[in-house]
């Protein structure tokens, strides 16, 4: 078997590998184990896809050609990361915060969730990134020629387009049967990151065991190392200073702005804290990257025949020295390096496109109804797997086309400069409120011109798509527009030359444009939401409901995060809102949340369009305006002043008729109230007046006639003082003119004295009582609560209907409150009056040996001065009612004194 | 924000949070400075490349060990006071009342 | 054979009066306590003029005198009503209800022996 056979049968293993890691972590993360699976060293090995087949086996070649210049790559990003509480944070935190899906989501988001900008960033990502793309394939593809040709069993060519095929189809599997299984983009991709940490262990493992083995194995040690450097061809130090920080601020801005770094950077990150973590971990995992690059090169370049390709000396080196397994783990690093990187890009690629081009156009062509047809779930995951499809073909197409040659090895940097155009967008965006749409769409046209006309175009060779004339003599033959020259700046190395010039003037027309234009009110709320993030991170969309249909929210809702989702938080808010069942009021708060878990999905433009169409174009409230007020123009404050005007009357008039029916209200109680009193009041005087016009009319009456209708007058005397007591008494409790005389008091000795009055100790009545239990201390009223007492307990006595009446007293505590219950043996009070029972002369019984039907209701507000109550206790024995108070502190009694 | 009375000890922990932020704001400044530096060197004798590879592996190094140090400083807590006018409002309390 | 009165009205101490004072002047006092039943109290008893009280257990006094003017036989039976509540829009509602007299508590002894004799001439 010949080492091409083996490699490819390594290739299979591995894959398969990679696949079952990926599926087990998916299915751990669907059962909600493995919480090493969201461990912050994951996220930092995940970061390494920033480390491409480009960077395994192109860093040596860099190496070789330029000396220590290869390591500006590893630098920036190394600076970015240390300085991630400036950016990555702000990033991350923004990220989480409006469920960003996308970089292109990101700047379309904070500049108002404009889909012109979403559409023009992923265009530009999509140009960007296929060149990229195809670099892996080929780094793919001429590792496989590395091992043919040293392979004597294989006779005749590879076929490097076929190879190149194979492993886009391979990828496009993986990616799609990974990457697209939750449409949701929040909710991680958590097999992929775990296959994607695998792959950056492997590829690490790979290049520092070659690093090993060429210090130690073929050079011989340290001292013999670095003296090999110092005679090689790159032993002096001769690096342009311009190359050297351009390059370095070049990948720094690269490192930000890709697509796949976004992805695994901000989309798929779990929690924040785990960047702080990545701030050093990523630095010493690049550090190690490219620790032995130079070694490996300065080797390389001494052992290899001349015309060697220093790309690939990372394999040739083991291979030619006859260590073959250490070629094939050098092999998987390299093919590590480039399937992570495609798999991940793709991904990210394919989420704009679906997001912001594919689902649009559906929804413009489906009448703009996302409520009518279709099931937009579906059609979402079909988009994205369909732009995988084409994304992964692109660069497929792009490296047949090329050739596969040179070309492709500086494509690199004319990507990285390609992504760096979304920096002033996505900084200025996150730092600066004045930053607009319209200056972010100028100056990413203007940077995207730039990078086509001075790097892109002319990257393709003299000729070959920009004529000739035209490099050499520039457009339109005027010298300062030559592309590699522009205005002048002749001599300068052309991709730190179109980094500056179009970065430059990217920057230059985003903020003088921001500057003259007037952004439009979603743009302002998002980009102070956007700048102080930090501030307010609950998130707000600003939706005006009113006559939005929730159910209509309900099937749109439903079709895009499917059925379960939707009910479950259609279902949550609802509740949230105090409502049963599954249809929430549309309040903003909801509407912004539901956008939200939407923009998840389907990309923040689009959701926002999709709730616009069903709530109706109200897309900004005046209160979310308000609160951005602070540079709100003059015009919108006094718009929203009148709105607060009309709401204010209404208001007003909502708050007089609500006045007007509680004193009709009140006014009929009144009167009942006086009709009561009256009645109560000259019941009695009728009797004392009928009865002494009989006595003072004399006439024949036996003398205990007489004596009867004298103790009628008196008794009915006494019941008017008791009756003009009661109403008195219960004035002063109403009007709480009360003045309560606290004293220390024991619950047992208030009992006792209450049975007294109530006269209870004449036996009529058996008083159950727990002696143990009534030994509490009280601090209150004593009187008025011996009050109380006495009416519950003569109520009891008077209408306790048992043949052996029994009334059972119990003393329990319970939350700070001290309760005694009254519990008779009647037939209690009817369940239809025990609502009524505490109002006003409201009697249970029809027979008059009560009182005025005052009494309960004294009682009521005795105890709500107390800071207690009396209540019915429905369920017992017998009429049964219950006293509570606070039981008494311990420092009250000082306290008081 | 009203500082918690009595307790030195979160006063003093609040202050090295601060300074920890501070820190973290300028080691990406100093990790520039430092990659710069070798531009400075003549060619020739004076800076080889072994030279320059030793010089930035080591600083890249002690690097990563600074931003080791902050990042475990800043993983408090109360690592999330973000609002540095606030934070600087509540410093000057502290400030004042240690001195 | 006196005339029969009618009664109806709760308060025992007032019910023990007003048969006192009807009875001394040779009328013939029949009572009934509550608001339930007084219309078959009334079918029964066939007073010559009927004392109703407003407030009643069971049933209000405008009520029950509605019902007794709802029977032919008893269109023109006279009634005087007794009210506690001293209120203007009782007055009225006696008089729509059908009341032939209507008297405000406390009242003299005389004042309804008046208002008796003057409803049933005799």
């Amino acid at each position: 078997m010949g080492a091409l056979n083996v490699i490819v049968l390594v290739s299979l293993v591995y894959v398969a590998m990679l696949f079952c890691v990926a599926f087990a972590a998916d299915r751990a993360a669907a059962r909600g184990r493995g919480t090493w699976l969201r461990s912050p060293i994951v996220y930092t090995l995940s970061l390494s896809i920033y480390c491409t087949a480009w960077t395994f086996y192109g860093a040596v070649g860099f190496a070789a050609r330029s000396g220590l210049e290869y390591l500006t790559i590893y630098l920036g990003p190394t600076l970015v990361m240390v300085g991630w509480w400036w950016t990555l944070r702000k990033m991350v935190r923004v990220g989480r915060s409006q469920r960003i899906t996308s970089i292109a989501d990101l700047i379309s988001s904070r500049f108002g969730k404009s889909n012109a900008l979403a559409v023009f960033v992923t265009v530009l990502a999509v140009i960007a990134s296929t060149p990229y793309i195809a670099l892996q394939l080929q780094s793919v593809t001429i590792s496989f020629a590395a091992f043919a040709a040293v392979d004597p069993t294989h006779t005749g060519e590879i076929s490097e387009t076929g190879v190149a095929l194979w492993v886009a189809i391979g990828l496009m599997v993986f990616t799609i049967l990974f990457g697209t299984r939750n449409l949701d983009a929040n909710e991680r991709h958590h097999g992929l990151v775990m296959a994607i940490a695998l792959e950056a262990v492997v590829k690490l493992c790979a290049l520092l065991a070659v690093g090993i083995f060429v210090v130690w194995g073929l050079a011989g040690g340290v001292e013999q190392t670095l003296a090999r450097i110092d005679q090689s061809a790159i032993a002096r130090w001769e690096v342009p200073g311009s190359r050297w920080v351009g390059l370095t601020l070049l990948s720094a801005a690269a490192f930000m702005c890709l697509p796949r770094m976004f992805q695994v950077m901000v989309v798929e990150n779990e929690e924040e804290g785990h960047l702080r973590t990545a701030s050093w971990a990523f630095p010493t995992y690049v550090m190690l990257m490219s620790l032995f690059v130079v070694p490996i090169a300065a080797v390389g370049l001494d052992l290899s025949p001349a015309g060697a390709n220093p790309d690939l000396f990372v394999l040739t080196l083991p291979l030619e020295n006859g260590q073959e397994g250490l070629a094939v783990l050098s092999f998987l690093g390299g093919f590590s390096s480039a399937t992570s990187m495609v798999i991940v890009a793709a991904i990210a690629l394919s989420t704009m496109v679906s997001n912001h081009v594919v689902m649009p156009v559906w929804l413009h062509m489906t009448g703009g109804s996302a409520v009518v047809s279709g099931d937009v779930r579906a059609v979402a995951i079909r988009a994205r797997r369909l732009s995988i499809m084409v994304i992964l073909f692109l660069g497929y197409l792009y490296f047949r086309v090329s050739g596969g040659g040179a070309a492709l090895a500086a494509i690199g940097l004319i990507s990285f400069v390609g992504v760096a155009q979304f920096l002033p967008a996505l900084l200025g965006g996150l730092f600066w409120r004045g930053a607009n749409r319209r200056g972010a769409l100028a100056g990413l046209a203007v940077g995207f011109a730039v990078w086509m006309y001075s790097l892109f175009l002319p990257s393709f060779g003299a000729s070959a798509v920009m004529p000739q004339g035209v490099l050499e003599n520039g457009l339109l033959g005027l010298a300062w527009l030559r592309p590699q020259a522009l205005f002048g700046a002749a001599g300068m190395d052309p991709v730190v030359h179109a980094f500056m010039w179009s970065l430059s003037l990217n920057i230059v027309v985003f903020v003088f444009v921001s500057l003259i234009s007037f952004p439009q009110p979603v743009e302002r709320l998002q980009g102070a939401q956007f700048v102080n993030v930090f501030d307010h991170s609950a998130p707000s969309g600003g939706w005006t409901g009113g006559l939005v249909q929730s159910e209509d929210l309900m099937i749109m809702a439903q079709r895009i995060m499917g059925a379960q989702e939707a009910q479950a938080l259609f279902g949550e808010v609802a509740r949230e809102q105090g409502m049963s069942g599954y249809l929430p009021e549309p309040t903003p708060d909801f509407l912004s949340r539901l956008e939200r878990s939407l923009a998840g999905s389907v990309g923040a433009a689009t959701a926002h369009a999709m709730i616009s169409q069903i709530v109706g174009g109200a897309s900004v409230s005046v209160q979310d305006l308000m609160a951005v007020a602070d540079e709100t123009a003059q015009i919108m404050e006094y718009s929203s002043q009148l709105e607060m005007k009309t709401e204010e009357q209404a208001r007003t008039a909502r708050q007089l008729r609500q006045v007007n029916e509680k004193l009709t209200q009140i006014s009929v109680q009144k009167d009942a109230f006086l009709s009561q009193i009256s009645h109560e009041l000259r019941t009695p005087m009728t009797s004392i007046r009928a009865f002494s016009e009989i006595l003072r009319d004399g006439g024949e009456m036996p003398p205990e006639g007489q004596r009867r209708y004298a103790s009628i007058i008196h008794d009915e005397a006494i019941r008017l003082t008791r009756l003009l007591d009661d109403l008195l008494d219960l004035s002063v409790l109403e009007n709480a003119q009360i003045v309560l005389n606290l004293e220390e008091g024991n619950l047992g000795a208030l009992l006792d004295r209450a049975e007294t009055a109530a006269g209870l100790s004449d036996n009529s009545m058996t008083v159950g009582r727990d002696a143990g239990a009534d030994q509490v201390r009280l601090y209150t009223d004593t009187n008025r609560l011996a009050q109380v007492f006495i009416n519950l307990m003569s109520n009891a006595r008077k209408y306790c209907d048992a043949d052996a009446p029994r009334l059972d007293i119990r003393v329990a505590e319970r939350d700070g409150m001290l309760l005694v219950d009254f519990i008779d043996n009647g037939s209690g009070i009817p369940a239809g009056q025990q609502g009524t029972i505490f109002e006003k002369f409201s009697r249970v019984s029809e027979n008059k040996a009560g009182g005025a039907g005052l009494g309960l209701a004294i009682c009521r507000e005795i105890m709500a001065r107390l800071g207690g109550g009396v209540e019915y206790l429905p369920g017992q024995t017998g009429g049964a009612f219950r006293v509570y108070l606070p039981v008494a502190e311990a420092g009250a009694a000082e306290a008081a004194q | 924000m009203s500082p918690k009375r009595g307790s030195v000890f979160l006063a003093r922990r609040a202050y090295f949070q601060r300074r920890a932020m501070d820190a973290a704001r300028l080691l990406p400044v100093l990790g520039a400075g430092i990659f710069v530096l070798p531009l400075l060197w003549k060619s020739g004798d004076g800076a080889r490349t072994v030279m320059v590879m030793f010089y930035i592996f080591l600083c890249w190094t002690a690097l990563i060990g600074l931003g080791w140090i902050v990042s475990r400083r800043l993983s408090g807590p109360d690592a999330d006071v973000n609002r540095d006018p606030a934070g600087d409002a509540n410093e000057q309390v502290h400030v004042s009342r240690e001195g | 054979m006196g005339k029969t009165v009618l009664l109806i009205e709760d308060e025992q101490n007032i019910i023990e009066a007003v048969s006192f004072i009807l009875s001394r002047d040779g009328w013939e006092v029949k009572t009934h306590a509550n608001g339930q039943n007084a219309m078959e109290a009334v079918r029964a008893r066939e007073p010559d003029v009927v004392i109703l009280d407003v407030m009643l257990p069971g049933k209000s006094g405008f009520d029950i005198l509605s019902e007794i003017r709802a029977e032919a036989q008893f269109a023109s039976l006279p009634v005087l009503m007794l009210s506690a509540r001293g209120q203007a829009k009782d007055l009225e509602m006696a008089e729509r209800a059908g009341a032939n007299r209507y008297m405000t508590k406390p009242f003299s002894n005389a004042e309804v022996l008046d208002a008796v004799r003057a409803l049933v001439p005799t």
